[in-house]
């Protein structure tokens, strides 16, 4: 670190941005918080609309705030250091996210390991088995709660197997475009990021497919079939939802890239985003190990 | 405000206008502003008015314990203000309030122009009070607020739970967003924005404590967000996560919440060791003792904490060695707990000590949260537990440690810097009578309060039986005692921002430290370049 560099720090103007985002947390808090209690008293009120509409307000927000800072490192006002500090931030981010997502896989590991055992009567847990539901069998996947709800489990062949194939195989083309990008072999780089963001939609559509089988009269697997459903559902959810926002992060470098931004040197952006494709493939590999194969 | 003195920027070509911009006027500059002093005081504010609103609260629970029987409010609005109480104090005061010092302080101990990333810095603290207005707001509707207790254990926050779950939900998440953004914020800064010749092992004790502190929150505050949004699920939408019926486990629920739940009592003690470790050696006029092993007891603390947390639910139900291991890892916390106590007092032995108000507080500290670490201890031996836990003595472990020790780290450090914030000294007379007022009546408040959960007074609980009825208004006193004392230091503040003896760049002698290097008031931008080498090695704490 030398001095000139420490010196040409940039520390940015006041901004209406945070405000505006705070604002709209508030709104899609709020909003959401009606919306749910609205929806457990089978009435309709705002909140929908206010969850909705914070959802517009940050989206503006985010372009807005990025453009900002777009614009000031096209203007080359960010030093290596502020580089620094945007990966680092960003490293950390991701780090966070692991810890959100380790939570459920936590929880998802207790119920495997001990506590579904211990419904069917595991450890000092006899009585329970005898007494409270002595019908249930503890299996996993649990395809009979012990109130007795039925559903089917999900297998990993077919869709499940494809989808990995797919988000692995874009891992490396992410990784290839990355590359590209530091060859500054532009058409690669495109080409590359292109076929990175149609495996991406490629997955989600699987993913949809995926759902829409799951709900089927067919298989009966339901959020609320029981905590093989709860998990299910909601490990794949999360990380559906991370996926949807990786191909936003990916398509919006892609127009970038169109419009001849990043060079070799310069390009967090661009690495912040396929750091976040790759977090989410990690996730994956762990979703088809621990949700689907075992 | 007289200096504003600062700006020799470095003209280089990438250099712009960034360090021209001043402050805007009114409203404006609080609202779009990217400074870090700016912010900490947003901070610093934000948590003494909810501060002062979770202590109304309180004043309403002594109030209605004040002798037995109902009298004042109904055991569900009371069970709604201890449940706020405690997740108004946790989350809006004591942690806000260590955010402000971060925000003031670092960039300053570190020689930095301000925080990484100050604009995220903004955003992260203007979620806070929205996140405060949904969760107070609840109050206002049908259902009334949430009455699960600040812990919100399932199935009373599923199954049984008023109508404004949701809300406390969403509030939750927001805040953590506002937290993780803190913390990210506090480690790029340290990591990246350290004055050239600052290396880690030459940054001040508070930057590291705060450094760590940002880990543990980056690592558990996802995971309260992952917990509620499971309660979340399990309320309205079906799943269970928490029911046995569906497979599910209450027990889980515990062990997630604990999971976050005990590296959070550490968020909030560590930054109070940074702070006192500061103070201490000021007054003593000499060097921390032990200023590495200081480093590595918070470390071990910090990473301890995470193998802990199931000795919240020794009563709730473990295989055996689960409450073994535990118990064991539990007390092993009290050794590097128990370095950091040696080191104050070590440091204070043989100094030429002298009683400024900060050192009074944090003298107080350092014997206050003792007891409390004792009062831990016991809690930590499984069998005495099955008969400790969910009494008064759960509360008053918790209330030594947290009022005693993290709200007057919080008072020593406000003490310590005031003169650096305001430019003016505080009023000398005045702050006495805020310590002795404190100290006096916190532990009339508290003390007792071993007493009774030793005999068998349950917490939460709004009504009791007669036998405590003695302590109890003895406890009830020393609050709003207590209560009535912390005017004193709002007025204090108040004088203190409007006027008073000029402060001098280092008001105190003994003191180390970039951020006494410049002006009091500091002006509105500090390092915009780097502080000299020999700063640097005179803020070194290592003793020589
Ligand atoms: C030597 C260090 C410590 C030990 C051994 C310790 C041990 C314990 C134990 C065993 C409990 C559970 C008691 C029960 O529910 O039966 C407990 C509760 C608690 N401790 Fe500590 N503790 C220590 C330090 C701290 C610190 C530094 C803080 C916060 C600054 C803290 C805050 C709390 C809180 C808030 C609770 C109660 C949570 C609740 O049930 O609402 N503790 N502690
Ligand atoms: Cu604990």
């Amino acid at each position: 670190m030398t001095n000139k560099e420490y010196e040409s720090y940039y520390v940015p103007n006041q901004s209406h941005w945070p405000i505006v985002g705070a604002v709209a947390l508030f709104m899609i808090a709020f909003g959401a918080g009606n919306y749910v209690t609205d929806l457990s008293k089978q009435e309709s009120g705002y909140g929908g609309y206010l969850l909705l509409a914070g959802i517009a307000l940050v989206v503006y927000m985010l372009v807005g705030w990025f453009s900002d800072v777009i614009n000031e490192s096209l203007a080359g006002k960010y030093s290596h250091q502020m580089d620094n500090s945007f990966r680092q931030g960003m490293s950390w981010f991701i780090f966070s996210e692991v810890m959100f997502f380790a939570a459920f896989f936590g929880a998802l590991l207790y119920l495997r390991v001990f506590s579904i055992p211990w419904l069917g009567g595991a450890g000092n847990n006899v009585e329970t088995g005898a007494v409270l539901w002595p019908e249930f069998k503890a299996i996993w996947p649990l395809i009979k709660t012990p109130d007795g709800t039925t559903t089917t489990a999900m297998g990993w062949y077919g869709l499940p197997l494809i989808n990995t194939v797919l988000l692995l195989t874009s891992s490396v083309t992410a990784h290839f475009a990355h590359s590209a990008l530091i060859k500054n072999n532009r058409s690669q780089l495109k080409a590359w990021l292109g076929i990175t963001i149609l495996l991406g939609l490629a997955f989600m559509f699987f993913q949809v497919q995926e759902y829409a089988h799951g709900y089927s009269e067919e298989m009966r697997l339901f959020l609320d079939s029981g905590v093989y459903g709860n998990t299910f559902y909601l490990l794949t959810g999360f990380h559906g939802m991370h996926v949807t926002l990786g191909c936003i992060m990916l398509i919006v470098m892609w127009l970038r890239v169109l419009k001849g931004h990043f060079t070799p040197e310069n390009h967090f952006a661009f690495q912040a985003a396929s750091w976040y494709w790759h977090f989410v493939d990690v996730v994956w590999v762990m979703l088809f190990v621990f949700v689907y194969i075992l | 405000m007289t200096t504003d003195v600062i700006e020799q920027d470095s003209h280089d070509e990438h250099h712009d206008d960034s360090h021209e911009h001043g402050k805007m006027t009114g409203i404006k500059r609080w609202l779009y502003t990217t400074n870090h002093k700016d912010i900490g005081t947003l901070y610093l504010w934000f948590a003494f008015i909810m501060f002062l609103t979770g202590g109304a609260m309180a004043m309403v629970i002594r109030a209605e314990l004040f002798q037995p029987g109902l009298q004042l409010v109904e055991p569900d609005f009371f069970n709604q203000l201890t449940t706020v109480h405690g997740l108004i104090m946790v989350f809006g005061a004591i942690m806000p309030a260590f955010t402000g010092f971060a925000n003031w302080m670092l960039p300053m101990m570190l020689g930095a122009p301000d925080m990484a990333l100050p604009r995220m810095n903004n955003w992260s603290f203007w979620i806070l009070p929205f996140a405060f207005a949904i969760l107070l707001g609840s109050f206002f509707m049908e259902s009334g607020a949430p009455n699960f207790g600040w812990t919100f254990y399932a199935p009373l926050s599923t199954t049984y739970s008023n109508g404004s779950t949701a809300f406390f939900v969403f509030a939750v998440h927001i805040m953590g967003i506002s937290s993780i953004m803190g913390a990210i914020n506090i480690v790029v800064t340290i990591m990246n924005l350290r004055a050239p010749g600052m290396t880690y092992m030459k940054m001040p004790l508070f930057v590291w404590t705060f450094f760590i502190t940002a880990y543990l929150l980056i690592a558990v505050m996802p995971v309260l967000a992952g917990v509620v949004t499971m309660l979340l699920t399990d309320t309205y939408f079906g799943t269970s996560f928490f029911d046995a019926a569906g497979g599910g486990d209450p027990v889980m629920f515990q062990h997630i919440f604990w999971f976050f739940g005990h590296p959070e009592v550490y968020i909030m003690i560590l930054p109070a060791f940074g702070i006192v470790s500061t103070i201490i050696p000021a007054f003593s006029r000499k060097r921390l003792f032990g200023y590495s092993s200081m480093v590595y007891a918070t470390s071990s603390i910090a990473l301890l904490s995470f193998i802990v947390w199931a000795h919240h639910m020794f009563t709730t139900g473990m295989p055996l060695f689960g409450e073994l291991f535990f118990m064991y890892c539990t007390m092993l916390i009290a050794v590097p707990t128990g370095v950091k106590v040696f080191n104050w007092v070590a440091t204070m032995w043989r100094g030429s000590l002298s009683f400024e108000t900060p050192m009074l507080f944090s003298i107080a500290f350092v014997i206050l949260f003792t007891i409390g670490g004792f009062s831990g201890l016991m809690l930590a031996m499984t069998p005495v537990d099955f008969q400790y836990h969910d009494t008064y003595f759960v509360v008053a472990h918790f209330h030594y440690v947290l009022v005693t020790g993290s709200l007057f780290s919080i008072y020593a450090g406000a003490y310590y810097w005031l003169p650096k914030w305001t430019g003016h000294m505080y009023n000398d007379t005045l702050s006495k009578w805020h310590f002795w007022c404190s100290l006096i009546s916190v532990n009339l408040l508290f003390f007792p309060m071993h007493f009774l959960g030793l005999a068998g007074m349950p917490r939460r609980i709004p009504d009791y039986a007669l036998q405590f009825a003695d302590f109890n208004k003895w406890v009830s006193i020393g609050g709003f005692a207590f209560g009535l004392s912390q005017l004193i230091f709002l007025a204090v503040v108040i004088k203190c921002i409007r006027g008073g003896e000029k402060a001098p760049a280092k008001p105190w002698d003994g003191a180390i430290g970039l951020e006494w290097t410049v002006a009091s008031p500091a002006p509105y931008h500090t390092f915009s370049t780097p502080p000299p080498q020999k700063d640097i090695d005179n803020a070194d704490q290592h003793e020589h």
